[in-house]
This record gives C-alpha cells, structure tokens and sequence, in this order.
C-alpha cells in the first residue's frame, strides 16, 4: 500500500474523523479535571465591570 | 463592585473600550429595523391588497421583497451583529479594538454603504436573483472587502487579548464570520458582463446553481441569523439575568455540534427537485440531527435564570431575552420537523414556510436584538438606566401579539394552501385551481399585515424610549417589584 492509497482510504473515512474529533471535544469539555476551569471561563464577561 | 475589588483587579481600571463607533451601529440596527419592518408590513398589505402595487416598477412586490428581507436580515440584523461582536470581543478580552476607533469606522461606514447600494439596486430592478444574495457584482466586491476588514478586526482584538480563555460567545461571532466570509464568496463567484455594467452571470449553472444558493441560503440562516445572535445570547443573557450560564462545557459540545451540522442541512430546500435523490435525505438527515444542539442551547439559555426566575416578573429586558430563546427552541422544533420529506410535501411553497421563518426572525432574531439594545444603550450612553421600563413592557406585549396573530396566521393559510393543492376530484382532476387558493388566503393575508402593524408599533415604542435614554431623560414610574405578602389578619 503506498502512500496515495494510504491517503485515499484515509480520506473516505472522513465521518469517523470527524466523529472522533467530536468525542475528544466532549471528552475535553465533560473531563472533571477541568470543571474548575470552565467554571472560571463561565465568569469571564463580569470581569469588565470597572473598565467603563 | 466595590472600591477595594476594582484596586485589586489593578490594569482593568484603565481600559478604555472603543465605543463611539458602537453606538453609531446600535443607532443604525434600530433604524433599519424600523425600515425594514416598514417595508414588510407594506409588502404585507401588498399581497392582501395587490392594488398597493401602485403599478410602478419600483414599488411591485417582486422589487420591494428583496428590500424588506436584506433589510431586516443584513441591516437590522447585520448592525445588530456588528453592534455587539464588536462591544463584546473588547469587554471579554479585556482590550481594545485591533485597528481602534477609526477600524470601527471603517466598518460602519463600509456596511451601510453596501445596504444603501444594494436597496438602491433591488428598486431599480438591479438583481442577481438569488434569494438572500440579490446584490450584483459590485455591490459583493464591496461587501468582501468590509468583510475582510471584520474579519482582521475581529480576530486580531482576539490575539491581543488580556484574558488567556477565549469566552464562548466570541467562539460563535468567529464561526459566524468566517462562515459568511466563505458563503459570500463561493454563492456570488460570477462573471460580469462589461466593466461599467451591473449585470453579470453566476459562474454555477443547473442542479449545482441551485444547490449552492441553497447550501448558502440555509447557512445564512444558520450562522448569519443563529451562530452571531447565539454569540449574542451568551453574552448578554448572563449579563442581563448577572449570573453565568448554566453550564460552560454545554456551551463548548453546543457550539461544536452546531458548526459540524448546519453546515449539511442546505439541500432540504430542494426536496422533490432535480437534486440527486441521496442529497435530498442528507440534508433531511442532517436537519433532524440538528435538534440536539439546537435544544442543548436553548436550554443553556433558558436555565441560566434557573433560581432566578423571579427576575422575569421584574425585568422586562430579561423577559425580552428569554422570550426570544423560548422562540428559538420553537422554530428549532418547527424547521427540522418541515425538512422531512412527507411533511415538506406538503408545507414547500407555501405560506406555512413564511410563518416558519418570521417565528425565528420575529421571536429568536428580532427579540434577542431588543434585548441587547436595550441593554446596550444605557451602557453605552452612560446612563443610569433605560427611560421607562414600563414602555419596554408595551413593547414586549405589542410585538409579541403581533407574532403570535402573524404565525398562526401563516400557519393555517400554508396548511390550507398546501392541501388545496394536493386535493383531487372523484375524476382524478385537481380539485381547485391556483386561483381559488390566493382567494381562500386573503383573510390570512389581513391578519398577518395587522401582526406586522403591531410589531412595527412595537419597534417604535423602542425608538422613543432609546430616544428619551439617548437624551438622558428618566421617567418616573413605579417599580416592578411586588410589595411583600401580608398574611390574612395581619392588616390591622
């Protein structure tokens, strides 16, 4: 199997791809090691209070 | 906040946020709102009265159309995007616009430009005929080169942020332009006739003409009209309700799933056409699925006044807020359930597609749009609060009846419509010819103007309490705030 047949087996199975990137998304976003964090990042838009 | 927590947050004090150019957007949103509903309610009364048609080319319905939906979609709905994109990027980077005030002018004088091109060129009859994407050639070239300039503005106040997290909204303001940036460039790619001349030809011909207007046409809805008010609503509804939204880690899968899907929904437009059979169901597939994060947003939306309900009987910007995310989730409902193919059978072309589409522009749109003016304009303006609380009450009440009569107007005509076209005689003959369907929808075609009139009496109220808040008027009222419960016998 040479690269471009690599590349066009690859290709064709885009859905999985994509399907992957998601679930590493909510695994990232749903992970409780990061709770703490996005509960932070939640906080981000009454942090301007002072600046006019 | 208090003194001591303002001199220990240190450098915030200092940022001086580039707003001057804002307010000219927020000014520009409310006037082309009342513009484009204007123009609605005649086009309205147009199809109810044709004789309104004046007989003149400028003013047939087939001309005034256009105006009334880039009105309220790129002019309302366009300043609005730029109006709060640009207000919120500076205030959660905590920073200032990349390219400054004068950036900011560019874009406000660019945009309206292009709107006042483009009206100008659908009155006289200057068109590419594609629905939501009507400008000629060089009204597009124009709208690039401002799009570009959002673009390197939006983006480069993200790099020169303070704050290291990129806050949620900002993520679907981004999408948003991107999206339209790449729509814009691939639906209007054309050749135009001469140099001096407005016409030109799409470069796209037959079945894929059809399916990149529509894969344009639909994600115009999905990132022009949802992912930049959703940017919206993730901003403004926790400052409006001064809580944070319900779950941050919804808001990421929400905002991923939202990008991966619209994006496929395009060809349920073009159901029981030429398009090859398999694109028809991808794109039924692909609107269903958008459910999901459809709900998952609105939900986020809604439960973030969750144990602050309390908050709707007394705020009416609130009320205006939640309302609208409330109408979200029904034409999120509504629009999936049109795209099955039994169900489109019957609802394409016909006026229950119109109710549908004013359900999310009226309720979702318009009324997050209202909510953030009316947030937006005491803050930008330095005032203490809004005019009158109670007029932003009317208006919420007014538009809202206005919706409700233009909806189920819409509703029962198209339902109506759609069953007197498939309706057969014993003979197998159509039972009822094209005319009979206009006739039987005229008293549909009176109610729906009079919602129309009612929303456009709505938007009014708006412009005197932003005008009296502008002039920094404070009416005097009683408070929303109920008096506390006197229990039975206490009285005496």
């Amino acid at each position: 199997m040479d690269l471009t047949e690599l590349y066009e087996t690859a290709r064709s199975l885009w859905v999985v791809w994509l399907m992957v990137l998601f679930l590493g998304i909510v695994f990232w976003a749903f992970r409780p090691k990061n709770k703490k964090r996005f509960e932070d990042d939640a906080q981000i838009p009454f942090k301007d209070e002072n600046g006019g | 906040m208090s003194a001591a927590l303002a001199a220990t947050s240190g450098a915030n004090v200092s940022i001086q946020y580039n707003e001057a150019f804002v307010r000219k957007f927020v000014i520009a949103t409310i006037f082309w709102g009342v513009v484009g509903m204007l123009v609605g309610v005649v086009i309205a009364f147009q199809l109810a009265f044709p004789v309104l048609n004046l007989d003149l080319p400028w003013t047939t319905f087939g001309r005034l159309r256009p105006v009334h939906t880039s009105a309220v979609i790129f002019a309302f709905g366009g300043n609005a995007l730029f109006a709060t994109s640009l207000y919120v990027v500076q205030r959660t980077c905590r920073t200032t616009l990349f390219g400054g005030e004068a950036m900011g002018n560019f874009l406000f004088w660019g945009f309206q430009l292009f709107i006042v091109l483009a009206a100008s060129g659908y009155v006289l009859g200057i068109t590419q005929s594609k629905e939501y994407a009507e400008p000629e050639w060089y009204v597009d070239l124009w709208l690039t080169i401002v799009w570009v300039a959002y673009l390197i503005c939006f983006a480069g106040t993200l790099m020169k942020r303070k704050e290291p997290h990129i806050y949620v909204a900002n993520w679907f303001f981004l999408a948003f332009i991107i999206t339209v940036a790449m729509l814009h460039l691939v639906n209007n790619a054309a050749v135009p006739v001469s140099f001096f001349g407005t016409k030109s030809y799409i470069v796209w011909a037959g079945v894929q003409d059809a399916m990149t207007q529509w894969w344009y046409g639909h994600n115009a809805v999905g990132f022009f009209l949802t992912a930049g008010f959703l940017g919206m609503m993730y901003y403004f509804v926790p400052k409006q309700a001064d809580r944070p939204v319900y779950s941050y880690r919804l808001s990421i899968v929400h905002f991923w799933t939202l990008i991966f899907l619209y994006i496929w929904a395009g060809p349920h437009h073009l159901h029981y056409t030429a398009l090859p059979d398999w694109a028809q169901t991808l794109g039924m597939t692909f609107s269903i699925i958008l459910w999901m994060p459809s709900w998952g947003g609105m939900i986020n939306g809604i439960m973030t006044l969750s144990g602050a309900w309390d908050k709707l009987r007394t705020d009416p910007i609130l009320r205006f807020m939640v309302a609208s995310v409330a109408f979200y989730g029904m034409s999120t409902f509504e629009g999936p359930m049109m795209s099955i193919k039994a169900v489109n059978s019957l609802s394409h072309y016909t006026d229950w597609t119109i109710g549908h589409v004013h359900s999310g522009a009226l309720g979702w749109v318009a009324f997050i749009t209202f909510g953030c003016m009316y947030n937006l304009v005491p803050a930008l303006w330095k005032r203490e609060r809004l005019y009158s609380l109670r007029l932003v009450t009317y208006h919420f009440w007014i538009s809202t009846i206005g919706i409700v009569l233009y909806i189920t107007a819409m509703w029962i005509s198209g339902i109506m419509q759609g069953l007197m076209w498939r309706a057969y005689d014993s003979l197998g003959f159509l039972q009822y010819s094209f005319i009979e369907t206009v006739e039987a929808m005229h008293p549909y075609y009176v109610i729906r103007a009079f919602g129309g009139v009612l929303f456009l009496v709505g938007a009014l109220i708006m412009v005197y309490n932003v005008w009296k808040t502008i002039k920094g008027d404070l009416r005097t009222e009683e408070s929303f705030e109920q008096p506390a419960h006197v229990p039975a016998g206490a009285a005496e």
